[in-house]
């Protein structure tokens, strides 16, 4: 039963990790707009990079 | 966000003019200009990329992002101000309408709470499966095995997971039962709170006493099951009310200031006391001012809710949120724009929420049922094992948690929204868009449907026929460009088409609501409009729609038209009556098209030659009678009908009014989506009367058990998910029929 000193700690650290993504990515505005988020992955879309190629 | 001040002392108009969408820019946080806008006409990946990469390709633009589901589209760029015409320019030249728009408070603080809830989801949904990793340890194995220290410190980890989660995510819960409270009410957030904190409490002393059994799994998942009901059941909403504000946001873009000979557009927001606007008929009046010039009706049901429309002449004051109804006028404003306008939009939602507050939702009626019989019980179960049963006040307590625990509604939580959001979702897709939150309720207990003949029935673009002499040709058309009829529009626009003279000038404009317009052209009086009013009643009665033009000292002229069927009428039509829905026909034209109509339709009960008032009549007889009615129409004048019925419908080429007025609007040529909503609201109804049954089936089973004591956390769990998910699957098959 000793191993549940690490296994627990790291079994929360890793939810936690999971949690501050979350987070992360509703801070960022991941989820305002689901439908176009459905949608552009078809677009065929040029990086940033070679827009400034252009 | 700070906005750059451009046209605040005394604007030159021209000027104002030039600036157009200039005035609506902002800086933003890292010094480049920004702007939204309304895009109108976007509905594939191809419109994202084609109105994104077209921007994203000038030199200056930093960012352009649209965002699909609110139709927003953000542009940052770095530069000169007036850089944003052109790229307006840009969109409108790719086939898009732009309109502008004003991200008010009201809109900011429902985003704000929307990210709230997916964050309180979210940890709920962290500490959940955190919990069951631990819970699913105690569980399997039995103190024997791993010893009461491991236990109380696998309870130890328990808490401290869960009683954080418990305040951050439970605060959704707390406040509203706060409220509740402090208003000397209860709703289904109190039971939930109390059984969230005596939960977490009880489990905090049952761990300090070495106890075997804690709740802080069941605590949560029953928080995590609600928040999804909440977050579901908040978009829902939040869409409803966005279509709307959006119509709105939309009409209060700019003003026409007349300036001397010039008119103008500005925005309204940058109106000043003062200035004199010109308001179109079927306008919305933007600002509270007084009438200069004209003669007309307002309606003012929005904002006074009575149906009757007002007339008013110079010196009359009118108020924002009134719409111009019979002719164009022109306002002095009264208030500055900012007081005005912004206390509009508050008093039209307001409106809006009032209106749908008469109509109590199944969910609520249900809560309302629901809440005392848990508080019952829970306090039974206290009681009946403290003093009866003859255990200590803990273990009486925790047997009452656990009836407040597996009594809580997780699976009625559910049971509405998620059908709801699966129901709008396949509308949606066949081009129907939910704009009120019960309206499916509503529309599944209709047993009348009534339809407005022109734009409805008909696909309302009616095509002018025949030849006519080019003079009455002209000055009819010169009349009908003051009236939005859908006959004087195909009157103008064949003219425009097939003609290159200019329209003549028409004084003392005015429109009879029902009737037509009258004026005076090259000195003279004339008429254009129905028969009864302005034309020959002894002239042979044909089946064709016609629209007369009657000049002072003249013989009347008629214009004949043809109002194309849509194609699917008589089967939708046909559909209703095998659902036991009676259609009926509402109709303000002449009996000969109006029978004709219907009989091509397959409707035996008509009404023809109504006006506005009296089609507002004949509803108000069908709905003594204790029907529940549902009102087709897209027109000024079905416009109190749509607001008065049980639940309303209008096409999506309705005037904004009637669009408004409605309560759901479908896309497209065809009649079929209006038959399709009823049958989804149908299926939606039956699936939500499912979803409680189950509820309460599950409720059945689970109370006698938690009130007899036997329940344990595990039983807890696997009933509170096993009832959820069963309620869900059975949302679903939406999707399958």
């Amino acid at each position: 039963m000793n191993v549940l000193i690490y296994l627990i700690p790291i079994a929360l650290l890793l939810g936690l990790l999971g949690l501050v993504a979350f987070i992360w990515s509703i801070k960022s505005g991941q989820y305002d707009d689901l439908d176009g988020a459905a949608h552009r992955i078809l677009i065929e879309e040029d990086d940033d990079e070679s827009d400034t190629d252009q | 966000m700070e906005r750059q001040t451009i046209s605040n002392s005394a604007p030159v108009h021209s000027e104002v003019e030039d600036l157009g969408y200039a005035g609506l820019v902002s800086l933003n946080d890292d010094g480049g200009l920004e702007i939204s806008v309304l895009v109108s006409g976007v509905h594939c990946a191809g419109c994202i990329n084609k109105i994104e990469s077209s921007l994203k390709r000038l030199d200056n633009i930093k960012n352009v992002r649209l965002n699909f589901s609110t139709s927003r589209l953000s542009i940052v760029w770095e530069g000169d101000l007036a850089l944003v015409n052109d790229y307006v320019s840009i969109i409108e030249n790719l086939g898009y309408g732009i309109k502008p728009y004003d991200p008010d408070t009201a809109r900011l603080e429902l985003d704000t709470q929307e990210r709230f809830l997916l964050l309180c989801l979210g940890v709920a949904g962290f500490a959940m499966g955190n919990l069951m990793l631990l819970s699913v340890g105690l569980w399997t194995t039995s103190a024997e095995i791993m010893g009461t220290a491991t236990r109380d410190f696998m309870h130890w980890i328990s808490a401290v997971i869960a009683l954080p989660t418990i305040m951050f995510s439970g605060r959704p819960f707390f406040r509203s039962a706060l409220k509740a409270i402090s208003s000397g009410h209860t709703n289904m957030d109190v039971p939930i709170s109390i059984a969230l904190i005596l939960a977490g409490g009880m489990s905090v002393l049952e761990t300090i006493n070495h106890g075997e059994h804690v709740y802080f799994d069941s605590a949560v998942m029953l928080m995590f099951f609600l928040l999804i009901g909440r977050y579901l059941d908040f978009r829902a909403r939040k869409n409803a009310r966005s279509t709307a504000t959006d119509l709105l946001g939309a009409i209060s873009g700019f003003a026409n200031v007349i300036d001397g000979k010039k008119i103008s557009r500005v925005l309204i927001r940058d109106l000043q006391e003062g200035m004199i606007v010109r308001v179109a008929m079927g306008e919305k009046i933007t600002v509270d001012g007084v009438v200069m010039d004209g003669k007309s009706e307002v309606d003012t049901s929005l904002v006074t809710g009575e149906t009757m429309p007002r007339e008013v002449l110079a010196g009359d004051d009118v108020f924002a949120g009134t719409i111009n109804l019979s002719a164009p006028i022109t306002v002095k404003v009264s208030k500055a724009a900012d007081d005005s306008l912004l206390a509009d939009i508050v008093r039209l939602m307001e409106k809006a929420g009032q209106g749908q507050a008469k109509y109590v939702r199944l969910a609520d009626r249900a809560a309302k049922l629901y809440t005392p019989i848990v508080h019952i019980f829970a306090v039974a179960a206290f009681i009946g094992w403290f003093f009866v049963g003859g255990l200590d006040w803990q273990a009486a307590l925790l047997i009452s948690i656990t009836v407040l625990i597996i009594t809580c509604p997780c699976a009625l939580g559910l049971a509405v929204p998620v059908v709801q959001v699966l129901a709008s979702g396949r509308l949606m897709r066949s081009g129907v868009l939910i704009k009120s939150g019960d309206a499916l309720e509503r529309l599944a207990s209709i047993d009348v449907v009534l339809l407005d003949k022109t734009g409805t029935l008909t696909l309302g673009t009616p095509i002018i026929c025949g030849d006519y002499e080019a003079d009455s040709l002209r000055k009819g058309a010169s009349l009908a460009a003051h009236s939005m009829h859908p006959l004087s529009k195909a009157l103008v626009k064949s003219y425009i088409e097939s003609h290159n003279e200019t329209l003549l000038d028409v004084s003392n404009v005015n429109e009879v609501a029902g009737q037509g317009v009258e004026g005076v052209i090259d000195g003279s009086n004339a008429r254009l409009g129905s028969r009864a009013w302005c034309g020959d009643e002894d002239f042979p009665q044909s089946d064709k729609l016609e629209l007369w033009l009657n000049i002072e000292g003249q013989a009347p002229v008629s214009f004949h038209f043809i109002d194309a069927l849509r194609v699917d009428a008589f089967d939708t039509v046909n559909a209703f009556k095998a659902d036991g829905v009676e259609p009926i026909m509402l109709s303000g034209d002449r009996m000969e098209v109006a029978k004709s109509i219907s009989k091509e339709c397959g409707i035996e009960i008509f009404y023809a030659e109504k006006t506005p008032t009296q089609k507002f009549e004949i509803l108000e007889g069908i709905k003594a009678k204790g029907s529940k009615v549902l009102m087709v129409g897209d027109g000024l004048n079905d416009a109190p009908v749509l607001a008065g019925a049980d639940v309303s419908i209008a096409p999506g080429s309705a005037i904004d009014m009637a669009q408004n007025a409605a309560d759901i609007v479908f896309m497209g040529d065809k009649l079929a989506p209006i038959h399709e909503v009823y049958k989804v609201a149908k299926l939606t109804q039956r699936l939500v009367k499912q979803n409680f049954a189950i509820a309460i089936i599950y409720n059945m089973v689970a109370v006698p058990l938690a009130l007899s004591g036997l329940v344990t956390p595990l039983i807890a769990a696997i009933a509170m998910s096993g009832s959820s998910l069963i309620v869900i699957a059975n949302s679903f098959r939406l999707r399958i029929k």
